[in-house]
């Protein structure tokens, strides 16, 4: 049985697609690189948009990598049923790309946070949530400046009772998210998008405050190989 | 040849922390009697012919799909006389 293979996408200023990949490897799979200037997802299984500065965050964050080739295939494929995972700029450029509702803006205290940070999981009705359990708490570092979710009311309300929520700050909120959110689905929960980074969050090794980043690698495989 | 400005504002419903840092400096510099800045973005958009209809209906669709997030943002075309 061939490895399940999972695209990492690279735009000019992303940063941590390196780690991406890394993390797709150390959970058994295979990470394929896709350029944002070819539009082409290479029959991937399933697509992980790392964070960075896209495009240097011109305009507003992930506002112009949403016009990559690449998202003229990715958007529609998104839309059919693909399972993409946005961390930080990922979920700002999913959120651009309307492919989850929604705005991420400035942090409310004006200030790039970079720390360690408590995180509930609130859905894991997703392909990429699946081996955590609904309540876990968890610990991923954040780092962004513009991080703070936003939505119109309805909206709010709409992904509130939908169950798309995915994940909530826990012990302080870094950027002023609303309801605290940290990660979303969309409807259909293919789509999964959040500003903390499990890719840096895998390996002991690394420093980092936990391995939990594991479990969304875990989730995701598992998925590809059981379907 | 004309020129269309574009500007690009929060919507008032968005928090603008930006805007409130703006605000609370003022006093600082000795600016009184400010009571609220918000914060936003003017697009200069030189046209090679005139702002006809046509151009301007252009000039719309390029602020809803690229120069303003409507989720988030509310966006006014004026033509420069």
């Amino acid at each position: 049985m061939s490895a399940a293979r999972v695209g990492v996408v690279t735009f000019p200023g992303t940063l941590d697609d390196q780690d991406a990949a890394r993390a797709v490897r150390h959970a058994g799979g295979e990470a394929v690189p896709l350029w944002h200037a070819d539009p082409d997802l290479k029959g991937v299984d399933a697509v992980f948009l790392p964070g960075g500065f896209s495009y240097g965050d011109y305009l507003r964050c992930g506002a112009i990598s949403r016009f990559a080739p690449l998202m003229e295939e990715l958007i529609p494929a998104a839309r059919a049923g693909l399972p993409v995972l946005g961390t930080c700029n990922g979920f700002q450029i999913l959120c651009e790309a309307h492919l989850l509702p929604g705005a991420l803006m400035r942090n409310a205290g004006l200030h790039y946070v970079c720390r360690d940070q408590g995180i509930r999981v609130e859905n894991t009705a997703t392909p990429w949530t699946s081996d955590f359990t609904e309540g876990q708490e968890i610990v991923l570092p954040v780092k962004h400046g513009e991080g703070r979710y936003v939505a119109d009311p309805a909206t709010l309300a709409a992904i509130e009772a939908g169950g798309q929520v995915v994940f909530r700050y826990t012990g302080g909120n870094p950027n002023g998210s609303l309801n605290d959110i940290a990660g979303i689905r969309n409807e259909a929960g293919n789509i999964v998008g959040l500003m903390p980074h499990p890719e840096h969050a895998v390996e002991d090794l690394t420093g980092a405050p936990s391995t939990d980043g594991r479990a969304f690698f875990t989730s995701i495989l598992k998925k590809l190989v059981n379907t | 040849m004309a020129r269309v400005i574009v500007d690009v504002m929060l919507k008032p419903e968005i928090l603008d922390a930006q805007g409130q840092a703006i605000a609370r400096a003022l006093p600082r510099l000795g600016f009184s009697g400010v009571s609220a800045v918000r914060q936003g973005k003017r697009f200069e958009v030189e046209l090679d012919g005139p702002a006809d209809e046509a151009a301007l209906s252009d000039i719309r669709k390029m602020a809803e799909t690229l120069l303003a997030n409507t989720v988030i943002e509310d966006y006014r075309v004026t033509v420069e006389e």
